[in-house]
């Protein structure tokens, strides 16, 4: 028996001319934590697919466990002990856990009636091989996403999975989910179990992998130990450049200036509670917190999606009220949303439409005809100044990278000329070269005069970016930091809550 | 005519052949195959029956039948576009119709005299009057109270329709001015006056549609509403006004109807819903609304009339009508399928070519 569980040599794949891997190798050993690292586009999943026996490889050879396969079919895969769990995780959402862990178990057995006992079993042994408990006769739609993905996991093990393949698994997790699903990982290797772990998470890549392979354009360009890597060369090679990663420096620019935005004892009912803050012109100001400390909903109350019901908020120090979004954008607030695809985009419609939606309110001649040449000049001046890479505005947005996606829904609000900016995760999803160009974007409208608020979980983009931050608990702000005061480390620990043994979202108290 | 707004020629210098060759291609290819489909259908009958069918009497008999329904049609594409539909739009025209009626029929006598022309605006705004409440309610359970636009409409249209059978009894009402007439049956040069009116509704809701900010946020709202919120834009006030606009369009049906046919009835042209829908889908508006355009619509419902008016000569039985149109409607979505397909592969490969170009060139 060899070490060698997967041996991928090779291979090569394209797509309608365009070549999405370029001889590819890949090697997993048994019991390995393998990370497959690569921005979007890099051919990470081609490859998945490639080894899963979805998509037929071009030239090349995939050898599973000492044997060859030229072409290998999803059923090959699966016998051969590959399971693959993708973002959306492949669970009956309207089943239970526990029918979804014995679904297949019964199906095999060609059994007509259904014998509730061994359902309850098969799952509750299943649960066991993970160490973990969750409730097995909630339905799976009503279970968190890291229990779903708890489930799906050992779903994979009752196939007797010896290569496990997770597709971007802490996308939806929080620091604390992914902390016990990096436990489990820990537990399946320790069971001669193969994990390849996809993702683009730096801090994550470092931690949990033994060894890391990168893509970029489809082809290997680094191989090697943990050891052999850093934040900055994994950069590097996904990106292909050099990416300094500075910190934000915020010049005051009068004393006595009064805030651009002040928030005062701002309260709704269940989501945050007593909340005060200012926002300087030339200010980043982050506000982090785990998912459920009330950082979205705050985002959400100032402007105006769910208003606050109580506390005050000031603009330009003039007292103003905010009860829907049109109220928010008149006064020169934009609000860049956590969830670009649904939220911040029309996908189907052009690029030109929706950097113009919110503004096109004033851009009206007589009897709310549109000014053409108004509009184009929008929609040209700011594909210019954010460097959107497309042929043409009238393409729909969804033909667009993630990153330029984003630059759209910057440009949606660039367009209104805001004076305070709220940005909800402003890069998720995004690759690392569009991130840190974002974030010059960022920091760019702040020197303007713009004041920023990111509200974001990615500790790094906090620190890097904002001058000062605004720690989020329970829906109250619990401390306060300068940006150069505070290491990641300090944070990440901030935010679960001290000792992180704090439940997260249980007991909320509100005033 | 075109209404869509991406339409739109961009005006970026280093992409100017590009983009325009990628922006209209894409867009007028569904117009396309309309036009083509409509010009063979008209061709083919030509030749079959040229002598019925390439008369000026052939001409006018059509152009008095599909303006009701090409109006209906406009109203129901409205609510289409935001992802929405009216299945009241028939029930609110009799109704605006009913009213109108009443109006005409019991004041005619004392009224006559000098006050004609009064009567009959009369009647009109009553008529267009009762299109918009309508429409205002329709509204106001989609978008205040959120009920789906299917099950709204489809209660209100057995409202309206309820409330039309209570105050005629069943009956037809009938028998107005011989003035009031004209708008059903009379003739402006050489053209009949419902093609008048429904050449000014197609064009003016062109406009609208391509032209305002109403019709901007129309298009967003339905390509996705949660986005169009975020964007600031008050989906609540878009919704009312479209189903509003849907109404006042119903109401404007009614008088013709009741104009061209003399008579009001409340079970009058109940076929008229689907067939709206019919004529819609096949002008390429998007059931889910976001895209469609008024002269897909005008296409698609010259190219029925022009099937139904050459079965009829062909002596085909008038109930081929509905077996064609059903025939002809799965045809068109089995042939957009096929070549969205066909397209969307080959759009993929040149953006990809063309993206990395631009990327490349700099």
């Amino acid at each position: 028996m060899s070490e060698d569980f997967l041996v991928v040599k090779n291979v090569s794949k394209s797509f309608a001319g365009i070549q999405a891997l370029k001889k590819v190798n890949l090697v997993i050993r048994r019991g390995e934590v393998r990370c497959l690292v690569g921005e979007n586009g890099s051919g990470k999943s081609t490859l998945i697919k490639i080894i899963a026996g979805v998509e037929a490889p071009d030239e090349g050879e995939i050898i599973i466990g000492g044997k060859s396969f030229r072409r290998l079919y999803p059923i090959d895969a699966i016998r051969e002990g590959i399971q693959i769990i993708y973002q959306d995780f492949s669970l009956f959402p309207n089943l239970t856990a526990a029918e979804n862990l014995a679904f297949n178990y019964l199906l095999q057995k060609k059994q007509r009636s259904v014998n509730w006992k061994d359902v309850q079993k098969i799952a509750r042994e299943a649960m066991k091989n993970i160490d973990v408990t969750i409730d097995l006769n909630r339905r799976v739609e009503e279970l968190p996403v890291a229990d779903k993905q708890l489930v799906a996991i050992s779903r994979a093990l009752l196939h007797n999975a010896r290569l496990i393949i997770m597709d971007e698994p802490t996308t939806a997790l929080t620091r604390k989910e992914v902390r016990s699903l990096f436990q489990v990982i820990t537990k399946l290797q320790r069971e001669g179990i193969s994990v390849l772990f996809v993702s683009h998470k730096l801090d994550e890549i470092l931690e949990i992998s033994e060894r890391v392979t990168i893509l970029r354009n489809g082809q290997n360009v680094a191989d090697g130990d943990r050891s052999e890597f850093d934040r900055n060369k994994l950069i590097f090679h996904m990106t292909g450049r050099e990416i300094e990663e500075t910190r934000y420096q915020y010049v005051p620019r009068h004393s006595s200036e009064t805030p651009l935005l002040r928030v005062d004892g701002l309260s709704r009912q269940g989501s945050f509670a007593n909340v005060s803050f200012c926002v300087y012109p030339g200010e980043i100001v982050g506000i982090t917190g785990l998912l459920g400390s009330g950082r979205t909903e705050l985002a959400m109350a100032l402007f105006g999606l769910k208003p606050a019901t109580r506390g005050e908020i000031y603009l330009n120090g003039k007292h103003i009220h905010i009860r829907n979004v049109q109220d928010a954008i008149r006064h020169g607030i934009g609000y860049v949303p956590e969830d670009r695809l649904t939220e911040g985009l029309f996908l189907p419609q052009s690029i030109g439409n929706n950097m113009v939606a919110s503004v096109i309110a004033r851009l009206k001649k007589k009897m709310g005809i549109i000014d053409p040449q108004k509009r184009d000049h929008h929609i040209e001046r700011w594909i210019k100044t954010l460097k959107i890479v497309t042929p043409s505005p009238t393409l729909p947005v969804r033909s667009l990278s993630g990153g330029n996606q984003q630059r759209v829904v910057l440009a949606k609000w660039l367009t209104t000329n805001p004076k305070v900016l709220i940005l909800n995760g402003p890069t998720v999803g995004v690759d690392i070269g569009s991130k840190t160009d974002i974030h010059h974007i960022i920091r760019n409208l702040a020197q303007e005069g713009i004041g920023a608020v990111i509200i974001s979980d990615d500790i790094p983009e906090i620190i890097q970016n904002c001058n000062r931050i605004l720690l989020m608990r329970r829906g109250r702000i619990v401390e306060e930091f300068s940006g150069d005061q505070i290491t990641e480390e300090e944070l990440a620990r901030k935010m679960i809550g001290g000792d992180g043994s704090e439940p997260v979202s249980s007991e909320m108290a509100f005033v | 005519m075109s209404t869509h707004f991406s339409s739109r020629t961009p005006k970026t210098r280093d992409s100017l052949s590009l983009s325009r060759l990628l922006g209209i291609l894409r867009i007028d290819n569904n117009l396309l195959r309309l036009l083509v489909i409509t010009v063979a259908i008209f061709v083919v009958m030509s030749l079959l029956r040229p002598h019925p069918f390439l008369t000026l009497r052939n001409f006018r008999s059509m152009s008095y039948q599909f303006p009701e329904l090409g109006i209906l049609s406009i109203a129901m594409m409205l609510a289409m576009l935001t992802g929405g539909i009216d299945l009241s739009v028939v029930g609110t025209a009799n109704l605006a119709g009913i009213l109108a009626a009443k109006l005409l029929t019991t004041l005619s006598p004392e009224a006559a005299g000098g006050h004609i022309a009064l009567l009959i605006l009369g009647a009109i705004f009553v008529a267009l009057g009762i299109g918009i409440l309508c429409g205002i309610f329709n509204g106001f359970l989609v978008a205040k109270i959120g009920i789906p636009p299917i099950l709204a409409t489809l209660g209100t249209m057995q409202l309206y329709t309820g409330i039309a059978l209570v105050i005629t009894k069943g009956y037809a009402v009938l028998g107005y001015l011989e003035q009031f007439l004209f708008i059903g049956n009379g003739v402006l040069w050489i053209f009949p006056v419902p093609l008048i009116l429904f050449v000014l509704v197609a064009f003016i809701f062109a406009m609208v549609l391509s032209k305002t900010v109403f019709g901007f946020y129309l298009f967003m709202l339905g390509t996705n509403a949660t986005a169009a919120r975020f964007s600031g834009i008050n989906n609540t006030l878009v919704l009312l006004k479209t189903y509003l606009l849907s109404g006042f369009l119903a109401g404007l049906a009614g008088i013709i109807v009741i104009a061209r046919t003399n008579s009001a009835k409340a079970d009058y042209g109940t076929s008229y819903v689907l067939q709206a829908v019919l004529v819609c889908v096949l002008g390429g508006i998007n059931p889910s609304g976001g895209f469609g355009t008024v002269s897909g619509l005008v296409l698609a419902i010259l190219s029925l009339q022009f099937l139904s008016s050459g079965f009829n000569m062909l002596r085909f039985s008038n109930f081929f009508k509905e077996f064609i149109w059903g025939l002809v409607l799965l045809l068109v979505m089995v042939i957009n399928y096929l070549s969205t397909l066909y397209q969307s592969r080959r759009q993929l490969q040149k953006t990809r070519e063309a993206i990395a170009e631009v990327s490349g060139g700099k």
